[in-house]
């Protein structure tokens, strides 16, 4: 055995050391693997201080180490710093091998003894590996300054605002006619009731005429190709019918249009638009779209009035769905969310019972641009109701829906209670399960609505039903519930109730993720690189979240994302270029047989395939070592750098129980 | 085939096989008449009378070349697998049996048991009076002897050094006729041996080399026996068409002779050079070019392949990374 290899077992204060005896650990890597080549073997409390690095280095140099196992948590944490440690006592950083036994150990066994026997296992397979690795050096790419957002909703906005007032290019797509997302639906923001549309228009305006940002709306993201720093993405713009270089947005059109159909999407099924139309008034941009599965020229050939009445000829009745390729060097997802379908509750009535609403339905009933102009009036139109219920956690925080707090709805539910009281005096019930008013100002808000008399009942509502029991309940719907502050079943009959609907993760949430190459977490919001010190980037390079695409949140929150992920792109596009792993595939061209089973399995298109001579080969700058091709390959022609054969069957050699206690589970046949 | 004390020595013997191997070194036609101008042949139970005493008497190292085919599956196969390394120079695993196990290893997924269990005791089996095989019966002659199971079938490599291996079941006659011509020079100093422990007989590549179907980049709904699919396309890739063709994984040197004729390659030429694990390497191949992306689809195309082990694994179960599974590990000898 040539290799001088070092182990060092961290403590992490009790996480590991809690569990794991590290002291007998590292005593029996020191005395049982010395004929494996490990000469040093010590415990610390923290590997990763500064102290724990010192101590790695100076065995580098006193004892000349030419391989280090650090035996600790896991390489997602701590990898880059053990490296770094042992590059600055001039040992190659991939010379290094980081063993999990906090994550892998630790963390999930109670058994101590059992426990302390798998670090042994797990340092002697880190043993057995690390002496078959092989010095390095980091790739080092350019990144694309521009960058993509999905989404145009507050998230996306501001986090477009931020990168492009830096100076870059930013490809802001939208798939509705216009950005503005949901805080456009809105009439007041809590908790401090400014005018929604006043606070969320002027950035619309700004994001609109930005000479860096190019707006991509009426559009989504078809294929994602490359890695970071250089991703070409391909996005399909939906044919609007309209010619934007000609369309000045004067409105004649959708003035002219004799066809009005219900707006599902905007007006959340209250109002009507027509068929080409702008989804509202500050729509940006402004140029309206034709809606083709409800337009007569379309269906039946005749019509064309916008035609005929627009006085630049921007409406074009040929265009066609088109597709672009543009190229990013990284990717903000800000895709937002799905409200949760009530309907889905049937004791709530929704659907049944005509003045149940949905908490989107409200907003567009209390918006003074809505289908009422902001009159609170039941479906008939014109009646005020005299008593309004309000229930909260719908879908949310229930174990038939979502187990999840939906974050927002307790809130959401004080500002319903706030404007119905202010707008028609009715009286007004809550029913929440707990309130949660933990955000700056929120408490405050809350203490308002006590204060403004409205009556809140602690309990889950059961059902809403219209069949009366008592003549005061006639004609009216009954809310039934629990409240459990007196322990009683009440039933309280309202003229008119809101659902406050829990926030879902967007319905293709899964297939945008594989587009992206993102994972979605159980309740399918998708997954953070840290949930607490790295909330906006992703375990995939180069592509981060912001806003509700991430989790429920509020729009303070969705904002602060928002610029905290164009923060982390700005940061990576100043550093001009990026390191990346050394860990490549190649192909062995002699065993490779061109069979082409590996051709059409790369992410990154990096395997091309040379129909002369038969041979599949492997592009390095395309490359991203992800191993797909590796594992696919029949003939073992492709391997991966820092993961041979060798290398894996050797660490698995090494973590074999026998290493440890000298006992086989299994009896070996003779 | 008579004795000469002058030439080289030359064995050939078999331990669990099927006897196609002894077929296809006499399928080398007139070269076989090279064989006995060039060596002396010593032993070799198919084509000549020889006791095992005639061998053990034998001096150590003095037979130059043995051809050694079959797996180790009993206290006999391994007796004359010791014997014959002890009395050899070049010993070669001769086909698929000696080399990977074959379709003999196949019975390494149940316990040795459940094998005579199988043998002696089903439906189809006429054994009124539940005779089964002892290792020793008294008859009035004296003791007689068969020899003991071992829990698993072993290739020759797992129980002696073997010095080159030569895959195939059978291998191919013009491999064969090529290894003799070879071992013929070397005898006469006209050529060097390969390294020790090469696959000989063989090309450098897998199956797929020497196959003229067309080729594509694969996409696959549907897995299909190769009897389901009519008509099948003779000059496409079998493996696009959906008939799990192991080609890909499988080394060179048949000639692609099953897809050349449209039926697909099962792989008894064994792993390709850089092929660890045979049937790992080859399952997660076929699941690479699935095109489906539900989990109850990608289930579903799966199931076209109804027996996966014997899909994968027909010739290389033995000499896979498992070797066995984990019942028949368990079981002690007998």
């Amino acid at each position: 055995m040539t290799e001088r290899i070092g182990v060092y077992v961290c403590h992490c204060g009790t996480n590991i050391a809690g569990v794991v005896d590290v002291a007998e650990v590292s005593r029996w890597a020191g005395e049982h693997l010395a004929g494996q080549g490990v000469v040093v073997s010590r415990d610390y409390k923290f590997m990763c201080s500064s102290l724990g690095q010192e101590l790695i280095q100076k065995d580098i140099k006193e004892l000349g180490l030419t391989r280090v196992v650090v035996a600790a948590c896991s390489p997602h944490l701590h990898e880059k710093t053990f490296r770094n440690a042992c590059a600055s006592a001039d040992l190659n950083p991939y010379l290094c091998e980081l063993v999990s036994i906090r994550e892998q150990d630790s963390w999930v066994h109670t058994d101590k003894s059992a426990a302390t026997d798998k670090a042994k296992a797990i340092i002697s397979g880190g043993v057995a590996r690390v002496a078959h690795h092989e010095a390095l050096e980091p790739l080092r790419v350019p990144i694309h300054p521009a960058t993509l957002i999905v989404g145009g909703g507050i998230a996306g906005i501001q986090a477009a605002l931020e990168i492009a007032d830096a100076g870059y290019r930013v490809y802001l797509v939208e798939r509705e006619p216009s950005i503005g997302g949901h805080m456009a639906q809105f009439d007041k923001t809590f908790p401090t009731l400014d005018c929604s549309a006043c606070i969320l228009t002027p950035k619309m305006v700004d994001a609109g005429n930005h000479p860096n940002i190019t707006l991509l709306t009426w559009s989504e993201v078809v294929k994602v190709d490359g890695y970071v720093g250089n991703f070409a993405v391909t996005i399909n713009k939906k044919a609007r019918y309209v010619n934007e270089e000609l369309c000045t947005g004067c409105g004649i059109c959708w003035e002219k249009c004799p066809w009005k159909v219900t707006d599902e999407v905007f007006e959340a099924g209250l109002g009507k638009r027509k068929v080409i139309y702008v989804p509202f008034p500050q729509a940006v941009p402004k140029y309206p779209v034709i809606d083709a599965e409800n337009c007569a020229y379309f269906l039946k050939g005749t019509c064309k009035a916008c035609e005929k009445f627009c006085p630049t000829d921007a409406i074009d009745f040929t265009q066609k769905d088109e597709q672009i390729t543009v190229e990013v060097g990284n990717i903000i997802l800000a895709t937002g969310y799905d409200l949760f379908d009530v309907r889905r509750i049937p004791q709530y009535g929704y659907g049944r019972l005509p003045n149940v609403y949905t908490s989107l339905e409200f907003e567009r009933l209390s918006n003074a641009a809505g289908p009422t102009g902001g009159n609170i009036v039941l479906r008939d139109g014109k009646t005020v109701p005299k008593t309004v219920g309000i229930v909260h956690c719908v879908g949310s925080r229930d174990q038939n829906y979502n187990p999840y707090c939906s974050v927002i709805c307790c809130m959401q539910s004080l500002k319903f209670a706030h404007l119905v009281h202010e707008r028609t005096g009715a009286e007004v019930y809550n029913f929440y399960i707990d309130m949660r008013t933990p955000f700056k100002d929120y408490e405050e808000f809350y203490q308002r609505l006590l204060a403004e008399g409205t009556h809140f009942v602690r309990g889950k509502v059961a059902e809403i039903t219209d069949f009366a029991r008592t003549p005061e309940e006639e004609g009216r719907m009954i809310i039934q519930v629990e409240d459990t502050l007196i322990g009683k079943q009440r039933r309280i009959p309202v003229d008119m109730v809101i659902l406050s609907a829990g926030l879902e993760p967007r319905q293709d949430a899964k297939e945008v993720g594989k587009l992206f190459g993102l994972a979605c977490g159980t309740a399918g919001w998708f997954i953070e690189r840290h949930p607490k010190l790295d909330p906006v980037a992703t375990m995939t390079e180069g592509i981060f979240i912001a806003g509700c695409a991430q989790g429920p949140k509020d729009i303070p929150a969705s904002v602060a994302q928002g610029a905290g992920a164009a923060a982390r792109v700005l940061g990576k596009i100043q550093q001009k270029e990026i390191s990346l792993e050394p860990v490549r595939a190649s192909i062995n061209e002699q065993q490779c047989s061109g069979c082409r089973i590996c051709n059409g399995l790369c992410p990154f298109n990096a395997i091309l395939f040379h129909e002369d001579r038969m041979v599949s080969e492997v592009n390095p700058a395309l490359c991203q070592g992800c191993g797909t091709c590796v594992a696919a390959c029949p003939a073992g022609a492709i391997s991966g750098t820092g993961f041979s054969n060798e290398q894996i069957l050797s660490q698995i050699e090494g973590l074999l129980l026998v290493n440890v206690n000298g006992k086989t589970t299994e009896a070996v046949p003779a | 085939m008579t004795a000469n004390g002058n030439k080289p020595k030359f064995a050939m013997y078999w331990a669990a096989s099927c006897g196609g191997c002894e077929i296809a070194v006499l399928n080398i036609h007139e070269k076989i008449l090279d064989v006995d101008a060039n060596f002396d042949v010593v032993f070799w139970p198919v084509a000549m009378d020889a006791k095992y005493k005639d061998v053990e008497a034998m001096e150590d190292g003095s037979i130059l070349l043995t051809l050694f085919n079959g797996g180790i599956r009993n206290e006999e196969n391994e007796h004359l697998a010791k014997l014959l390394r002890r009395k050899t120079k070049i010993l070669v695993a001769f086909g698929s049996c000696a080399c990977e196990g074959c379709i003999p290893g196949l019975a390494n997924l149940c316990p040795v048991g459940e094998i005579v269990q199988t043998a002696f005791n089903t439906i189809s089996t006429d054994n009124p009076h539940g005779i089964y095989p002892r290792t020793s019966y008294d008859v009035p002659e004296g003791e007689l002897h068969i020899p003991k199971l071992a829990p698993i079938l072993r290739p020759l490599d797992q129980v002696v050094d073997v010095d080159y291996y030569m895959p195939g079941c059978p291998p191919e006659s013009h491999q064969i006729a090529a290894v003799v011509d070879l071992v013929i020079k070397v005898v006469r100093g006209e050529a060097e041996l390969p390294p020790k422990g090469c696959v000989i007989g063989v090309g450098d590549s897998t199956v797929c080399d020497e196959c003229p179907r067309a080729r594509n980049v694969k996409s696959i709904t549907e897995f299909k026996r190769i009897q389901d699919v009519a008509p099948v396309d003779p000059t496409l890739c079998l493996l696009e068409q959906g008939i799990p063709c192991n080609g890909p994984a499988t080394r060179s040197g048949c000639n692609a002779r099953c897809p050349n004729v449209g039926a697909q390659c099962i792989g008894c030429y064994g792993p390709a050079e850089g092929v660890l694990d045979y049937g790992a390497r080859l399952i997660s191949a076929f699941a690479s070019v699935i095109d489906a992306k539900e989990p109850e689809e990608i289930e579903r195309i799966l199931d076209g392949i109804p027996d996966p082990v014997g899909q994968v694994y027909r010739f290389n179960l033995a000499g896979s990374l498992l070797k066995a599974n984990m019942d028949a590990w368990r079981v002690k000898a007998g």
